[in-house]
């Protein structure tokens, strides 16, 4: 009996920590919530579920400030910043992961280096850079210099999945006399679907998440992505305490990442582990 | 496989390929390599235009008094930016709060992400769902959790301030973001929660390539759970868990979003990012925020090679 007991205690006390850990990773995200959820005066009490839940915030947010417009601007930014991203790194992971040449560990620490340093590192010759281009406060502007720091996490990442598949494969296709753009595009991207979701994934959510060039490089309400918009959310008067509206804006843009999270989930740990714990 | 290897490899199922070997490689192993540049070729060029040449037109800029206003007319002031950023007691508040920040917040998320991945290690029923629950914080943008966290901890109508009012913690509400004594520990904290489950799946990625015959051996030896831990679970996973202390201390070190939510440009916890973002933006000086980025970009390497010589880190995945 008593080791029956302390097993069980045990096993009580291992249940408890893990009740603790979730509370503490998802409280914050449903208070968010319920904040948003509560007009007027309820904002300011601490009820756990709203009384009369409204969506007065909802829809303040939308009618006050071009918040579809900021959703639409970080999917524009963030979709093109994947789709060339990959573009680039797939044809780079080929050459870094599957042939052998002089230059090539230089070129991989450079990569490893790019990730690595800071962005404010950059700011003012990307400034620059962006002004002279006449990209400053127009979306493709974002687009360019987001490829800093989603360019060496793919490449780095899809050059680890690259070097795993069999070689087989690739001698096989190059004794048909296949070249080696014909090989990529026909043997190796289709067996790098996984590994492509998974990266594109990881980068669309870096680039959705970017604050520091998102403020920088853009001027007009109308050209903010989201995480700006919500950094600077405003009261409709000087007297109005905006957190209900921007707990509304948190959740919009947190929940379908949430959604993709929970979907993706084993393929974003594997992912995370390439890119980090392997190196 | 070595050159030799593959072009060894490559004429035993091509013999053909063996008839156009020159200087040791088949003509096939040529047209590879000069397919490899070519597929680089791109991506190099885009990084260069991306990265290099912003990072080197900030150094120059750092021994120039160029304004935002108007970057082409500029004159060449040597290291007086640099002079000006000595002197600054703003700019050495801001390194000793980044430093602080990194380290301390660094040293909270591997201790909790360590007793988190040993939780989710051991065998218990729900773990897909509990990991689900950990990435929440982490796909949460930055911005937003600095938010959330701002409303929850407002001194007036937070949730945290009612909580440890009503259970009788403290007697009158704290200003936890507004004060300066307390600013940065609440950065911090925001931080740990947001970047804990992060180290943690990180860790259990390692903690689970731990075969566990290793284990049982350790109990047939009679080692207690604390000695296998500590002599046999924290070195095998080392290598790993260092890996994962660099990424997380490089990302401390340039910390912008947070503090800039939070707190604005406040001196309390403004990082050495916010001062450089400030002088560059705010004050239009484009010299002085150029200069204290380099200064930035110089302590972040240091920092990376500190670590990964006191660590030995080992990027033996895409890099050998």
């Amino acid at each position: 009996m008593p080791r029956g007991l302390r097993r069980m205690l045990g096993s009580i006390g291992l249940y408890l920590l893990v009740a603790v850990i979730v509370v503490y990773t998802v409280f914050p995200f449903y208070w968010a919530v319920v904040s948003s959820l509560k007009g007027g005066q309820a904002l300011f009490g601490t009820e756990l579920l709203p009384r009369d839940p409204d969506l007065r915030n909802y829809v303040a947010l939308f009618r006050d400030q071009p918040f579809g417009r900021n959703i639409l601007n970080s999917v524009f930014v963030a979709g093109s910043v994947v789709a060339v991203s990959l573009a680039l790194a797939a044809g780079a992971a080929y050459a870094l992961g599957r042939v052998r040449f002089r230059g090539r560990a230089p070129i991989l620490m450079v990569i490893l280096g790019v990730s690595m340093f800071p962005q404010v590192a950059v700011l003012s010759g990307m400034f620059e850079l962006i002004r002279w281009l006449g990209l400053y406060n127009n979306l493709l502007g974002l687009t360019l210099s987001y490829l800093i720091f989603t360019l060496p996490f793919t490449v780095w990442v899809l050059t680890t999945f690259m070097r795993e598949l069999p070689k087989e494969l690739e001698e096989a296709a190059m004794m048909d006399g296949a070249t080696p753009f014909v090989t990529i595009t026909r043997v190796f991207l289709p067996l790098m679907g996984p590994a492509l979701a998974t990266t594109g994934l990881l980068a669309f959510i870096a680039a959705w998440n970017e604050f520091l060039f998102a403020l920088t490089f853009t001027l007009t309400n109308e050209m903010r992505t989201v995480p700006v918009a919500i950094a600077l959310i405003t009261g409709s008067s000087a007297f109005e305490l905006p957190w209900g509206r921007i707990m509304a804006a948190s959740v919009i843009v947190t929940v379908p990442l949430i959604l993709l999270v929970l979907v993706f989930q084993r393929r974003i740990v594997s992912g995370l582990t390439a890119g980090a714990v392997k190196g | 496989m070595s050159v030799a290897g593959q072009a060894a490899g490559r004429t035993a199922i091509a013999p053909a390929a063996a008839t156009a070997r020159r200087g040791g490689l088949s003509g096939m192993e040529i047209r590879r390599q000069r397919a490899a540049w070519l597929f680089l070729a791109p991506m190099l060029v885009v990084l260069a235009l991306v990265a290099g040449w912003p990072l080197l037109r900030t150094v120059y800029y750092a021994f120039t008094d160029a304004t935002l206003f108007d970057l082409d007319y500029h004159g060449f002031v040597g290291l007086l930016n640099f002079r000006f950023l000595a002197t600054d007691p703003d700019w050495w508040r801001a390194v000793w709060n980044t430093l602080l920040f990194t380290i301390v917040s660094l040293a909270l998320e591997t201790a909790l992400g360590l007793i988190i991945a040993l939780t989710l290690d051991a065998r218990l029923r729900g773990r897909g769902p509990l990991r689900a629950a950990m990435l929440i914080p982490w796909a949460i943008p930055t911005v937003v959790s600095a938010q959330m966290w701002g409303w929850m901890l407002h001194d007036q109508y937070g949730v945290i301030n009612a909580v440890l009012l009503s259970l009788g913690i403290i007697a009158t509400p704290w200003a936890w973001v507004a004060d300066p004594s307390l600013a940065l520990w609440s950065v911090v904290a925001v931080d740990v929660w947001k970047t804990t489950p992060f180290m943690a799946l990180l860790i259990l990625a390692a903690l689970q390539l731990v075969p566990g015959a290793v284990y049982e051996a350790a109990k047939i030896d009679g080692l207690g759970p604390v000695g296998t831990f500590f002599r046999i679970t924290l070195p095998l996973i080392r290598p790993g868990l260092m890996v994962a202390v660099l990424f997380r201390a490089l990302d401390a070190l340039r910390v912008f979003d947070l503090m800039y939510v939070l707190t604005g440009n406040s001196p309390s916890t403004a990082s050495m990012s916010v001062y450089a973002r400030q002088q560059l933006v705010d004050f239009q000086d484009v010299g002085m925020g150029s200069a204290a980025a380099t200064f930035l970009v110089l302590i972040v390497a240091a920092c990376a090679a500190l670590i990964i010589t006191a660590g030995r880190v080992r990027f033996d995945s895409a890099g050998s």
